[in-house]
């Protein structure tokens, strides 16, 4: 399994664009919204946390079509599933792969753009620590969303629909701990949705892939 | 076996030792890759049982795939990666691409790709290959490296199963067409 994961991320340095397209992404509707909404530090302030984590959200959702969509079209697939590897372990890796390449660098960029929203400075590692997992739970229910539509007409729009709703928990539990007085228990649950899509979101990726390569 | 919800083989049976090679004939759309997906675990069987020693094959998904080298009519072959990335410096010599082993294999013309798909089959060190038209694109001297490299598997105790249009020089083959 890390031979897969060393391999995708091989494959994502060998191909940046799909990475550093969600990169962009991130960071250009993150600096839409003082230009829709003025730049008064109080309304940027207010909205920082939220508009990270949407901005996040949508910039985690862009490389997902290509997660296994190549694997599919060029045959790889099938080579995955009879690797050796549990199907599960397959998609174990691929989501591994996108929080290295997607997630984690999304995480890391968060901080400036928080700052350029002038969220306050100490709620800065609240947000990082919620992101943490947040981009965690992103990479493993998007990886679930794509390997569900794999194959599928449309699969570029199927994903959103697939993943978007799936996300609304860990919106509003990861953007309510940034601002809430009391971040514990809103982290609490972000925490235990992490660990339970630990699991749950490989498998169920796992055995759509199979389905995928009947 | 199905295709989708179209039924494409009914009543296929067959045996192989080791060492034994089985050709699948047939015209386009007879079942043959459909039939070497079903015996590589990746189609379902609508009904029947594909035995391994005597034991329900795929019962255990994990340990059939383990004994299985699969080489599709796809190459699968990752143009931002080399050779050497893709199957190891060591198996490309055997397909004579040694000389391109640090070359993106986007620089490969399609009959060095079919190669390369075939090194990996070969440096899987698997007992069963499974071909889903494995000269598609070979050149007459590939061809003939193919079939020595298939003759040498068979020889080590290993087994093939073939789909292909074009005969293959294979010592007392079997042939199977649907």
């Amino acid at each position: 399994m890390i031979d897969l994961i060393w391999r995708e991320l091989r494959l994502s340095l060998r191909h940046p664009a799909d990475s550093a397209a969600a990169l962009l992404f991130f960071v250009i509707a993150g600096t839409l919204f003082p230009f829709a909404l003025g730049p008064g530090p109080t309304t940027l302030a207010a909205i920082a946390a939220g508009v990270v984590w949407v901005c996040a959200l949508l910039a985690a959702l862009l490389p997902l079509d290509r997660l296994f969509g190549a694997d599919f079209e060029d045959g790889t697939l099938d080579l995955l599933l009879l690797s050796g590897l549990p199907p599960y372990a397959v998609a174990f890796a691929k989501t591994a792969a996108h929080w290295l390449t997607t997630g984690l660098p999304l995480l890391v960029i968060s901080a400036p753009l928080a700052i350029m929203l002038r969220m306050p400075a100490g709620r800065l590692p609240l947000l990082l620590l919620t992101l943490l997992p947040g981009t965690a739970l992103l990479s493993l229910i998007g990886t679930l969303a794509a390997a569900i539509t794999l194959g599928a007409r449309r699969a570029g729009v199927l994903m959103p629909l697939i993943t978007l709703p799936l996300m609304i928990p860990t919106l509003i539990f990861g953007a309510s701990a940034v601002t809430s007085p009391h971040p514990a228990a809103a982290l609490y649950m972000l925490g235990a949705m992490f660990l339970g899509a630990l699991p749950l979101a490989p498998l169920g990726a796992g055995a759509a892939l199979r389905a995928a390569a009947e | 076996m199905f295709r989708g919800e179209r039924l494409v083989l009914n009543n296929v049976s067959f045996s192989l030792s080791n060492g034994g090679v089985l050709l699948l004939r047939g015209a386009n759309g007879a079942g043959k890759s459909t039939l070497l997906r079903a015996l590589a675990g990746l189609t379902p069987l609508a009904a029947g049982t594909l035995f391994w020693d005597g034991v329900d094959a795929l019962e255990d998904f994990a340990e059939h795939a383990a004994r299985i080298a699969w080489l599709g009519h796809l190459d699968a072959v990752k143009p931002a990666l080399t050779p050497a990335e893709h199957v190891g410096a060591g198996a490309l010599g055997a397909v004579g691409l040694a000389a391109y082993a640090d070359l993106p294999a986007r620089l490969l013309s399609a009959g060095q790709k079919r190669r390369l798909a075939i090194a990996r089959v070969v440096a899987s060190g698997r007992k069963l290959w499974l071909l889903d038209e494995p000269t598609t694109g070979l050149d007459a001297a590939s061809v003939a490296q193919f079939l020595r490299l298939c003759e040498a598997h068979r020889a080590d105790g290993g087994m093939i199963i073939a789909s292909t249009h074009t005969p293959l020089d294979l010592a007392a083959p079997e042939v199977l067409t649907l």
